[in-house]
């Protein structure tokens, strides 16, 4: 469904991703870990299109994504940003029925209300939180709005940025119980970026552990624990001792 | 001294003026370029007309008392200053042709325009700086919605089309200042100040001066997108796009003005 080969990226003389080689298969979930600063975040802004890679090829269901119509390609994905991202001008409900108000996949103000509402349901929000500002909703909130928002249009990709980050851990637990009952549910294909060990755990069906612009180590989260490569060891065990310096 | 110590002294120098130039140039290319993105995006659809509305209202509606006051105090100071000049010479009776003359020419323009640059592009660019820097610009783009539509085009089309409006509010407002200083400092009699307004104040005068108008809410509006969307990162980065937002638009501002000045009256 997704795949990177050896992309590069550097911004300026600093190289960010320096051949980055993975690939997503249909309605899987692959988790990519790895230190902050690695290139994680700029790893999923190339496959979206945001950021360009120097070099290297990334291929979407088979296609470059660089050809073909921009949105209907974005039409296809969804995404949960790190700070929810939500637009503050707008209520809760107008964040997550974004898509369907305005673009091709534009719906009747009713409808799209009504979806946003039964998205909002579906990540644990109740109605009434539809018609208030992210300005006045916790930080777990807003990130169930960010994620109700993600699956608003049903997209055959999900990608999430740190989706925990900044959340307390019972907090955290619910919104990686929400993120997989999702991606089962609709069948979606899903990369995950995040230093969270209980969110690999929670969400991953394969780990790939991204250090110094390349894919270190790839398998199935099943085998994470028991593989032998000392970056994995070392990130999952929290160690400052190891390959992977301290302080970068 | 050895070679490359010696050329070391000649190319540090020319280095170090090298590099500010082409940084300058090369945010006058990003500007341009920037430029010619909103205006190709300004005649293709999609239209987002609840944001170009929502613009109208807090461009235009919103400066209203700031252009008006500005406009207020300004007729009734240039009344009085024109009083005391032309006293000099026994030509008071010119004060309000001069009044009305000078306000929708230049003062009315100008100072309506650096208000709203004070208040519109500042405010511009700290939201759309904070979009970027919180993601929400990203998030826009994955939501198949492009920036540059969304929230530059409405907000250019929405200045370009208030600030006349503006303009010629301010204009009124201005002369009224005059007017009502006139009348009630300097012993003119209303209707006689009224008629001499009217009869040397021509429509060029006013249409010269709501045309700048238009240049100047584009300029201002163009200003606060393009350093909002710039932006670097965190509050610093937002801090610095709206100070170079207001000053990039006010010296636009004032070039510009002499430029369409020339085009209008040099002839």
């Amino acid at each position: 469904m997704i795949e990177l080969r050896n992309v590069h990226k550097a911004f300026g003389d600093t190289p960010v991703l320096r051949g980055v080689t993975f690939v997503v298969p249909k309605g899987e979930s692959m988790v990519v870990i790895g230190g902050s600063g690695t290139g994680k975040s700029v790893t999923l802004k190339c496959i979206l299109g945001l950021v360009e890679p120097d070099s290297g090829e990334i291929l979407v269901g088979g296609q470059p994504i660089r050809r073909g119509d921009r949105d209907a390609f974005l039409a296809r994905f969804g995404m949960l940003f790190q700070g929810a991202a939500l637009f503050d001008s707008l209520t809760v409900w107008q964040n997550v029925a974004f898509r369907l108000l305005r673009g091709r996949q534009k719906r009747p103000r009713a409808e799209a209300r009504e979806i946003a509402i039964e998205k909002l349901r579906r990540v644990g929000l109740k109605a009434e939180t539809a018609d208030l500002y992210p300005a006045e909703l916790s930080g777990g909130m807003q990130k169930r709005v960010g994620l109700a928002r993600a699956i608003a249009a049903d997209p055959e990709v999900i990608f999430f940025d740190e989706p925990t980050t900044g959340l307390d851990p019972i907090m955290a637990g619910v919104i990686n119980d929400l993120i997989r009952e999702i991606v089962v549910e609709m069948g979606a294909t899903a990369i995950t970026i995040t230093h969270d060990m209980t969110s690999v755990r929670a969400i991953a069906d394969d780990v790939a552990m991204l250090h110094d612009g390349v894919i270190q180590w790839t398998g199935p989260v099943s085998e994470m624990d028991g593989c032998s490569d000392p970056y994995v060891q070392q990130f999952i065990h929290g160690r400052a001792e190891g390959p992977i310096e301290a302080v970068r | 001294m050895s070679t490359s110590a010696a050329t070391g002294l000649i190319t540090r120098p020319l280095a170090a003026i090298g590099r500010p130039v082409l940084q300058g140039l090369a945010s006058v290319g990003r500007m341009v370029l920037f430029t010619l993105s909103v205006v190709s995006h300004l005649v293709r659809p999609p239209f987002y007309l609840r944001e170009f509305a929502h613009a109208i209202m807090t461009i235009g509606w919103y400066s209203l008392p700031v252009v008006g006051l500005t406009a207020l105090f300004t007729g009734g100071a240039l009344a009085l200053q024109i009083y005391d000049g032309s006293s000099r010479f026994s030509a008071e009776a010119a004060v309000p042709s001069i009044v009305a003359i000078g306000m929708a020419r230049e003062l009315g323009p100008v100072l309506g325009g650096l208000m709203v640059a004070a208040r519109v592009a500042s405010s511009i660019a700290a939201e759309i700086g904070t979009m970027k820097v919180t993601e929400q610009i990203d998030a826009l783009v994955t939501l198949s919605t492009n920036p540059i539509k969304y929230l530059a085009v409405p907000r250019v089309l929405a200045a370009t089309l208030t600030v006349p409006v503006l303009v010629a509010v301010g204009d009124s407002i201005g002369i009224m200042g005059g007017w009502l200083v006139g009348v009630n400092r300097l012993d003119f009699n209303s209707a006689a100040y009224l008629k001499n307004t009217v009869d040397f104040l021509e429509a060029a005068d006013v249409a010269s001066g709501i045309a700048k108008g238009a240049v100047f809410g584009f300029l201002v509006a163009l200003m606060g997108c393009y350093y909002g969307m710039t932006s670097g990162r965190g509050a610093q980065g937002v801090g610095k796009a709206t100070k170079l937002a207001v000053v990039a638009s006010s010296v636009l501002i004032l070039g510009a003005n002499y430029l369409l000045t020339e085009v209008f009256f040099s002839g």
